[in-house]
C-alpha cells in the first residue's frame, strides 16, 4: 500500500480496524472498518469509543462511501475517518467535503496533485460536512 | 434570464481547467480511458463510433443570441457545421476532438454555459417547461426554481458519484410539456389550500430497458425545503441500490424493489434529517435568482389579430404558434423537423438566423424542446409574419409542430455505439411516407418516437406510436409500440408484436394510422382512439 495522507495533527491510531459486526460485538475496539454496502448508522449509538472509521472502496466509481461519512459527520462524530482502497486524485476533493480526512489509496497519490486538486475550486455550492461556506451565503452575508 | 455573478464564473472557469488537466494526464499516458473516462462524462464527452461527442447543457432549455451565435462558432471551428438538439434540451457535437474539448469548454465558459454533468453518473442538467415565462396556464415560472436547483447539485460532493444518472424536471402548469413523469425526479409547482407555493414530488421515473412512470411520492414539499427533500431521496436510493449490475441501479429499479411505500418512508426519515441540516437555500437566494426572470417589458395595446393573408403563413401560424400570457403577443414553434431532414439537427448558419430573430423579436430568449425543436417565447403577434419570413428563408417553416413528421429519434447506429439500430433512416421513412402536409393536419396530433436501442433515448414508451430499433440475428429490427403518452396523461407505450425491416415498419406505421382513420370519431387524437378503440383492434390491423 502506498503511503498514507492524512489531514489531521493527532497521532494516527495504531490499533488495526476491524469489521463493523466484529466491533458491534466487543466493547474494548475503537478502529472499525466500514464496506461499501454497510449501514453506518448502526456505529451511531458507539460513536464515543471510535477514534477511526475506515471505509473501504472497493472501485472509485461506488460512491457510496460520501454517503456513509457524511452521515458519521452529521452525527457528531469528530474522529478520523479514512478511504482506504481505490481512491484517485480526482476523488478527493468531494471526500474531504463529505468528512474523509485521511486517505490510504491502494495506487499512490502524488501529494502535488492532491493539493492542486483540492486547491481547484475557489468556491462550493451547497452545505456539506466540511463547514465550507457555500455560495449563497457569501452573496447574501 | 440568469446572468453569471463572480462566483459562478468562477466555479465554471476551475471547471475548464480542472478538465484540461484531466486531458492533458489522459493525453500523457498517465490515465488509463477507465479512469478517465467518468471524468469525461462529468463534462459530457462520450467516445462515439467516429469521433467524440461533447453534450452541452442548456439548462431548463434557454439561451440568449450570443449563447445561440457561440455555439454556431463552436460548430464551425470545432466540428462539422452543425449541431443537434437533444431530448434534455441540450446540444450535441458529434465530431470533437479529445485535445480540443478543453478549448470548447473555454469558449462555452466566456458565454456562461458549460458542459457539466451532462452525461456520467451524476443528476444531470435540468430540464423544464420550454414555454416557461410565456406560458398563459402556469402558476409561475419554474425557471428560478431550476436555476437554484442547478447550483445546488453543481459538484454535489455526496451525489456525483451516484449508482446511475439522475434526471430532474420542473413544471409549473397542469399540461405537461417536459416529460415530468418519465424523470427520476419530477417537480411540478403547486399551490396549496394556504396559496403556498410549494412542489408535487414525483420520483422513480425513467426510460431504458426496464420503464417506470414516476410515482407521486409527496403531495405537497413546502418550496423552502425541496432542496433537503432531493437530497433525501438521493441519500436513500445511493445507500440502497445495487453496485453489482449496471442495469439495476437506476433509481426506478430500488422503488420498484422495495416498494412505494416503503421507499417513502426511508425518504421522508431522511428528510426529516436534513431539515436540521440547514443545507437548503434561503429565501433571499431564491428572490436574487427570480429577479433574473422577471417578465421583460412587455408593451401593451398591441393588437392582437395576426393577419392571415398570406396562405402559407397561415398554415404555419395555426401550427407553430401558441397562445401567450401577454396581451398582443405569441409563442412561436421552430420546427427543426424538415421532411428528409435529421431531427433536431441545426447547421451554424441557421442557429445565428435564430438568433438574430431573438434578439429582434423575442426578448433575446429561444428555448430549446423535448421533442428537438425550439421556441421563441415573446414574439408580438404584428412581428410574427417577418419573422415566419426570416424562418422560411432559412429553411426552418415547416409547420408539423406535434405532427406525424415531428418525429423524435435519437442519433442511432448512424452515430452511437450503443445502438442496435438505425433511427434517422426510419424517421425520414416515415416523414416522406406522410409528407403531404394536408394528409398530416388530417391526422393531427400524433407522437412518434424512435430508438436505435432499449436505452430508449429516442423516448419510444412515451411514443403514441414507438418505434424501437433492435438487433435480431445481425440485422436491423423495428418493434412497433403504440399507446404512449410523455404528457399530463402519462402512458408507457406497448410492443404490439414481431418486429418488422425498416420499410416494414414504415408500413406498420401506416397501417395503425389507417385504423385510426377508420375508428376515429369527430376531435379525437390518434391517442384518443387508441385508448378507446384498444389495442387489439390496432393489432389486428397491423398483422392482419
Amino acid at each position: 500500500m502506498a503511503e498514507a495522507l492524512r489531514f489531521r495533527n493527532d497521532d494516527p491510531v495504531e490499533e488495526p480496524a476491524v469489521s463493523l459486526d466484529a466491533f458491534l460485538a466487543q466493547d474494548s475496539a475503537s478502529a472499525v472498518r466500514i464496506e461499501a454496502g454497510d449501514d453506518p448508522r448502526r456505529l451511531i449509538p458507539h460513536l464515543s469509543r471510535v477514534k477511526l472509521v475506515e471505509i473501504g472502496i472497493p472501485r472509485f466509481r461506488d460512491g457510496r462511501c460520501f454517503t456513509s461519512a457524511r452521515i458519521l459527520r452529521e452525527a457528531g462524530y469528530e474522529g478520523e475517518i479514512r478511504a482506504e482502497g481505490d481512491v484517485l486524485v480526482d476523488l478527493v476533493f468531494f471526500m474531504r467535503r463529505c468528512g474523509f480526512d485521511s486517505f490510504a489509496p491502494q495506487a499512490g497519490l502524488n501529494r502535488a496533485d492532491v493539493d492542486a486538486a483540492l486547491s481547484r475550486y475557489p468556491h462550493v455550492y451547497q452545505h456539506a460536512a466540511d463547514g465550507a461556506v457555500p455560495i449563497w451565503k457569501l452573496r447574501h452575508g | 434570464m440568469y446572468k453569471y455573478d463572480q462566483y459562478d464564473q468562477a466555479m465554471v472557469d476551475a471547471r475548464v481547467e480542472e478538465f484540461r488537466d484531466q486531458t492533458r494526464r489522459r493525453i500523457a499516458g498517465e490515465m488509463n480511458d477507465d479512469q478517465f473516462k467518468p471524468l469525461r462524462l462529468k463534462n459530457g464527452l462520450y467516445l462515439q463510433l467516429h469521433a467524440y461527442m461533447l453534450r452541452v447543457a442548456i439548462p431548463y432549455g434557454t439561451l440568449n443570441s450570443s449563447q445561440l451565435r457561440k455555439l454556431a462558432e463552436i460548430a464551425r471551428k470545432y466540428d462539422r457545421g452543425y449541431g443537434h438538439f437533444t431530448t434534455r434540451q441540450n446540444l450535441q457535437y458529434h465530431w470533437i476532438k479529445l485535445e480540443e474539448a478543453p478549448d470548447i469548454l473555454a469558449e462555452l465558459a466566456t458565454v456562461e454555459m458549460h458542459a457539466i454533468q451532462t452525461s456520467g453518473e451524476s443528476i444531470r442538467n435540468i430540464s423544464a417547461d420550454q414555454y416557461a415565462g410565456a406560458a398563459a396556464d402556469e402558476i409561475c415560472d419554474p425557471r428560478p426554481w431550476a436555476e437554484l436547483l442547478r447550483q445546488a447539485t453543481t459538484f454535489h460532493p455526496e451525489f456525483s458519484y451516484l449508482p446511475r444518472k439522475f434526471k430532474i424536471a420542473v413544471i409549473s402548469s397542469a399540461a405537461d410539456r417536459a416529460a415530468l413523469r418519465w424523470h427520476d425526479c419530477a417537480l411540478r409547482i403547486v399551490r396549496n389550500d394556504k396559496g403556498e407555493e410549494g412542489f408535487e414530488v414525483y420520483a422513480g421515473g425513467g426510460m431504458g430497458r426496464t420503464p417506470f412512470i414516476a410515482y407521486k411520492i409527496r403531495d405537497f414539499c413546502p418550496a423552502s425545503q425541496i432542496f433537503s427533500y432531493i437530497q433525501a431521496i438521493l441519500r436513500v436510493w445511493n445507500h440502497h441500490a445495487r453496485r453489482d449490475n449496471i442495469h439495476k441501479q437506476r433509481m426506478k429499479i430500488l422503488v420498484h424493489d422495495l416498494g412505494e411505500e416503503e421507499f417513502r418512508r426511508q425518504v421522508e426519515e431522511e428528510f426529516q434529517h436534513f431539515l436540521t441540516l440547514g443545507t437548503d437555500f434561503p429565501q433571499a437566494e431564491y428572490d436574487r435568482i427570480a429577479a433574473h426572470f422577471a417578465p421583460p417589458p412587455f408593451e401593451t395595446g398591441l393588437a392582437d389579430e395576426i393577419d392571415r393573408a398570406d396562405p402559407d403563413f397561415a398554415i404555419w401560424v395555426d401550427q407553430q404558434v401558441i397562445a401567450h400570457k401577454a396581451p398582443g403577443y405569441a409563442i412561436a414553434n421552430i420546427s427543426l423537423k424538415p421532411i428528409g431532414g435529421i431531427g433536431g439537427d441545426i447547421t451554424a448558419e441557421q442557429m445565428e438566423i435564430v438568433a438574430g430573430l431573438a434578439e429582434r423579436y423575442s426578448f433575446d430568449d429561444v428555448r430549446v424542446t423535448h421533442a428537438q425543436n425550439l421556441v421563441l417565447p415573446h414574439v408580438r403577434k404584428v412581428d410574427l409574419y417577418a419573422v415566419w419570413e426570416a424562418l422560411r428563408d432559412a429553411g426552418l417553416a415547416d409547420a408539423n409542430l406535434d405532427l406525424v413528421t415531428d418525429v423524435i429519434a435519437c442519433p442511432g447506429l448512424d452515430y452511437c455505439t450503443l445502438a442496435n439500430a438505425r433511427s434517422i433512416p426510419v424517421a425520414q421513412k416515415i416523414q416522406q411516407r406522410f409528407a403531404d402536409l394536408d394528409r398530416q393536419r388530417d391526422l393531427g396530433e400524433l407522437k412518434i418516437k424512435i430508438s436505435g436501442c432499449i436505452n430508449a433515448c429516442g423516448h419510444h414508451h412515451a411514443g403514441h406510436i414507438g418505434i424501437l430499433g433492435v438487433d435480431r440475428k445481425g440485422t436491423e429490427n423495428y418493434q412497433l409500440l403504440l399507446g404512449g403518452s410523455g404528457a399530463e396523461d402519462t402512458t408507457q407505450a406497448k410492443i404490439t408484436g414481431p418486429g418488422f425491416d425498416e420499410d416494414g415498419v414504415v408500413d406498420a406505421v401506416e397501417r395503425a394510422i389507417e385504423c385510426y382513420r377508420s375508428h376515429r370519431t369527430e376531435g379525437e387524437r390518434f391517442l384518443d382512439t387508441y385508448r378507446r378503440v384498444g389495442f387489439d383492434a390496432f393489432k389486428e390491423a397491423i398483422y392482419g
